[in-house]
């Protein structure tokens, strides 16, 4: 494409020499085998859904979200050395509003439950989370715990599960590409059920609790309900 | 502050024998239980702040390490355990029975500042009142929790209800008190500044603070409970990796290691000693790291640079650390006795691996020097911001480097030494300028002093003998400690005084396990920082505290 030959009228003329200039002279860095196969042409046919999932699978937003342990982890995940940015998901947003995906980093006790769920809710859709370390699957080492709230899934619904206690920042890092192929792929999360959630306190069963607190809690204000006795 | 100082008279710091302790108390003592630390006195729940006010004043303990309050088949006790923050090796318990079906015992706060926050604790999770306390309500858990967790009769399978208050916009004009003119502002528990799950509660009158309220137990993982129902000799070591995760866990091990084998009276071989100092002072290093990328992120966003130097010093620690222990972050490295297993093979490697992060150390320390404390909008921010006199922080119990940052001089390691601290050349920093800056400056200047205790121990290893190094001494397979011994001892952690409380009743399990936490206590300061100063400088001071929120909580 020259320059001085500002409008062309030869179709064939263009198409050939975009090509080539796309396909020569530009060094393999553009030159690539995608582009390749497409030839001269820019346009690509695909699904809309397809490219969309695509999209977000490669350019994800985590939330800033430390809870206990596995926060350490997954700070060094973001930072040097192991670097998630790498993958294109590692920007940390402080507000739930700019995030779709939510790492769960530690233990989730009855007091933080209920505001790890209305912080889940402000994110927008399509949203996603990855559960860091033991605690998120099931309350880990402090399942036992009078206060401890047996796995995230009993909040939010969960995409991928890390192990370890805490997870290897390669660890997380697996997780993490594996919800990126999950999304890009368009996987829907596993339906989870989800045994407490946020309800009006004027909502809840009357029982004996219940009962008991009315003079302490006002009927509009949320309250998560924890049924230790039926929690794994 | 609401206290005046009480003038300890001049004697106060000369050691007294229990005897004379008890003379000096005369009647107020009933009688005597002496733990394994220290000598016992039990007085009647009415003449709590007599009795503590006679030792703060005349006998000059001036520092209430921790209250740890329990319940017996007959009573109720809280436990005051005194020291001297010039003499920690001083030490006394004050025992206040409380009536079983009515379980009120007078409250220690007017004496010593700190018992605030210890005596609701122990409300909350045991169940004792406190009469005359100014805010007795729960602190760990919801407010609305049912029981008492640690109590006997408490059923763990009940239901309980949790609430999420909604706060109306503070920028709305309706939610404007006209009167005072004042604004609350809900700062976390989810914020990028609070180092976890923090909630402060803060009251504006315009852009100044005039009330911040620390919100704690987002974390309360029932850490006391585990331990409890853990045995001594394997179980319960990984829990204490698990309080301050900042990398500090051989610290944090060594504090459990510590009280265990004093009450099971287990001798640790010296070249297990060596090795658990090392290992400790690694922690140390990589938790200061930590405490100054993140304070260098709360001053400013763009000191993210120091933040990435800084997780690359931490990454460099921790390569060691995993290759001494075999984990990065959660160690389980100490047992009783000694430590799980020798040096990594081959040693040598692991020696000049060891020598070279200490080699290029100072290197790196003066480049925070460069990038940090140099820096002209870094020094604006926390010179003469987060102010802390050091009469305030010895009421408030703070210890560690928030202690150190205000001029008090006051070390376990060098005080009440443990493993091969006093063998070692190494100095305490202190710095006298009582802001966020000499706290920084403090951890800044102990990351040195550590390196240097390093070096001295990798030197000291190196030449170790081969027949001789023992890592282990030979502990029984099942502890039993004898029935209804107690005891109270503490580490130097990274943050301060990490000490424990255990009683035995007889079995391979502890009947009461108390974690007195450093960041419990350095936390309640913050009021005393922060009122009066602007939000930024709320957020420096937290950072400078140097909180982990799963020690606060535990």
């Amino acid at each position: 494409m020259s320059s001085d030959q500002p409008f062309i009228t030869d179709e064939s003329q263009v198409v050939t020499e975009t090509r080539d200039a796309r396909m020569t002279g530009q060094g393999d860095r553009f030159n690539s085998r995608l582009r390749e196969a497409f030839g001269s042409s820019p346009f690509i046919l695909t699904k809309f859904d397809k490219f969309l999932n695509w999209c977000r699978g490669s350019s994800m937003f985590m939330l800033q979200f430390g809870i206990a342990c596995c926060s350490i982890e997954m700070m060094h995940t973001y930072a040097v050395k192991h670097d998630l940015d790498r993958f294109g998901s590692g920007v940390p947003r402080a507000s739930p509003r700019q995030a779709d995906v939510m790492i769960v980093p530690g233990t989730i006790v009855s007091k933080f439950a209920p505001r790890m769920k209305r912080v889940y809710d402000q994110m927008p859709e399509p949203k996603f989370v990855v559960g860091m370390g033991s605690c998120t699957i099931s309350g880990g080492p402090f399942q036992e715990g009078y206060n401890v709230i047996k796995g995230a899934e009993e909040v939010v619904p969960i995409d991928i599960h890390v192990p370890g206690c805490p997870p290897r920042p390669e660890a997380l890092v697996y997780g993490v590409v594996k919800l990126q192929e999950r999304v890009a792929n368009g996987e829907a999360a596993p339906v989870t059920v989800k045994p407490y959630e946020l309800e009006q306190f004027s909502n809840l069963e009357r029982d004996e609790l219940v009962d008991k607190l009315t003079d302490q809690i006002d009927d509009d204000e949320l309250v998560m309900r924890y049924n230790f006795a039926d929690s794994p | 502050m609401s206290l005046e100082r009480p003038d300890t008279t001049d004697d106060a710091a000369i050691e007294r024998t229990p005897d004379e302790l008890e003379a000096l108390l005369g009647d107020l003592v009933v009688a005597r239980d002496d733990h394994l630390n220290a000598p016992g006195f039990v007085i009647r729940p009415d003449t709590v702040q007599e009795t503590l006010r006679t030792l703060k004043q005349q006998a000059g303990y001036d520092h209430l390490s921790v209250v740890s309050a329990q319940e017996y088949e007959n009573r109720y006790e809280s436990i005051y355990h005194l020291k001297k923050y010039d003499d920690p090796t001083q030490e006394v318990s004050v025992v206040v029975p409380a009536d079983k079906d009515d379980p009120v015992s007078e409250t220690a706060e007017p004496v010593f500042r700190t018992a605030d926050w210890h005596e609701r604790e122990a409300y909350d999770l045991i169940g004792v009142e406190y009469e005359g306390h100014p805010d007795l309500r729960r602190i760990l858990l919801p407010e609305t929790w049912q029981g008492h967790p640690l109590s006997m009769d408490y059923d763990k399978d009940r239901p309980q209800i949790a609430t999420l208050p909604e706060h109306a916009n503070p920028l709305e004009d309706h939610h404007r008190d006209e009167e005072s003119d004042t604004m609350f502002l809900n700062i976390g528990p989810h914020h990028p500044a609070t180092h976890g799950v923090l909630h402060l509660k803060t009251v504006l009158d315009g852009e100044q603070v005039i009330d911040v309220e620390p919100d704690i137990g987002y974390l309360h993982r029932s850490e006391e409970q585990m331990a409890q129902s853990g045995t001594y000799r394997h179980q319960i070591m990984p829990y204490p990796d698990r309080w301050d995760y900042i990398s500090a866990g051989l610290l944090n091990e060594w504090a459990y290691a510590r009280a265990a084998e004093d009450l099971a009276d287990i001798e640790v071989p010296e070249y297990a000693q060596v090795i658990r100092t090392m290992g400790a002072e690694m922690c140390r290093i990589a938790a200061h790291m930590l405490a100054l990328a993140t304070f260098a992120l709360d001053i400013n966003g763009d000191f993210t640079a120091t933040f990435m130097y800084a997780i690359n010093d931490r990454e460099r620690v921790q390569n060691l650390l995993e290759d001494l222990t075999g984990q990065r972050l959660m160690f389980n490295y100490f047992r009783l006795g000694g430590v799980v297993w020798d040096l990594p093979e081959d040693r040598e490697a692991f020696f000049s691996n060891t020598r070279d992060f200490l080699d290029q150390l100072p290197e790196s320390v003066e480049e925070y020097h460069n990038l940090i404390t140099s820096n002209e909008i870094f020094q604006m921010r926390t010179i003469d911001t987060g102010i802390l006199p050091p009469e305030v922080a010895k009421n408030y119990g703070a210890t560690g480097p928030v202690a150190r940052g205000s001029g008090v001089d006051y070390d376990l390691r060098r005080d009440d030494p443990y493993g091969y601290y006093d063998e070692l050349d190494w100095d305490v920093a202190t710095e006298d300028g009582c802001d966020n800056f000499s706290r920084l400056l403090v951890r800044m200047r102990e990351v040195e002093e550590s390196a240097k205790i390093i070096e001295q121990c990798v030197d000291l290893l190196e030449d170790w003998p081969e027949d001789e190094r023992n890592i282990q001494a030979n502990v029984p397979r099942t502890l039993r400690p004898d029935d209804d011994a107690e005891i109270y001892r503490a580490v130097e952690g990274a943050k301060g005084e990490l000490g424990i409380y255990i009683r035995s009743d007889g079995t391979d399990e502890p009947a009461r396990f108390k974690i007195r936490s450093p960041c419990f206590s350095n936390l309640q300061t913050l009021p005393e920082m922060a009122n009066g100063e602007y939000i930024p400088d709320v957020i420096a001071a937290l950072g400078s505290l140097d909180v982990v929120l799963g020690e606060v909580d535990r």
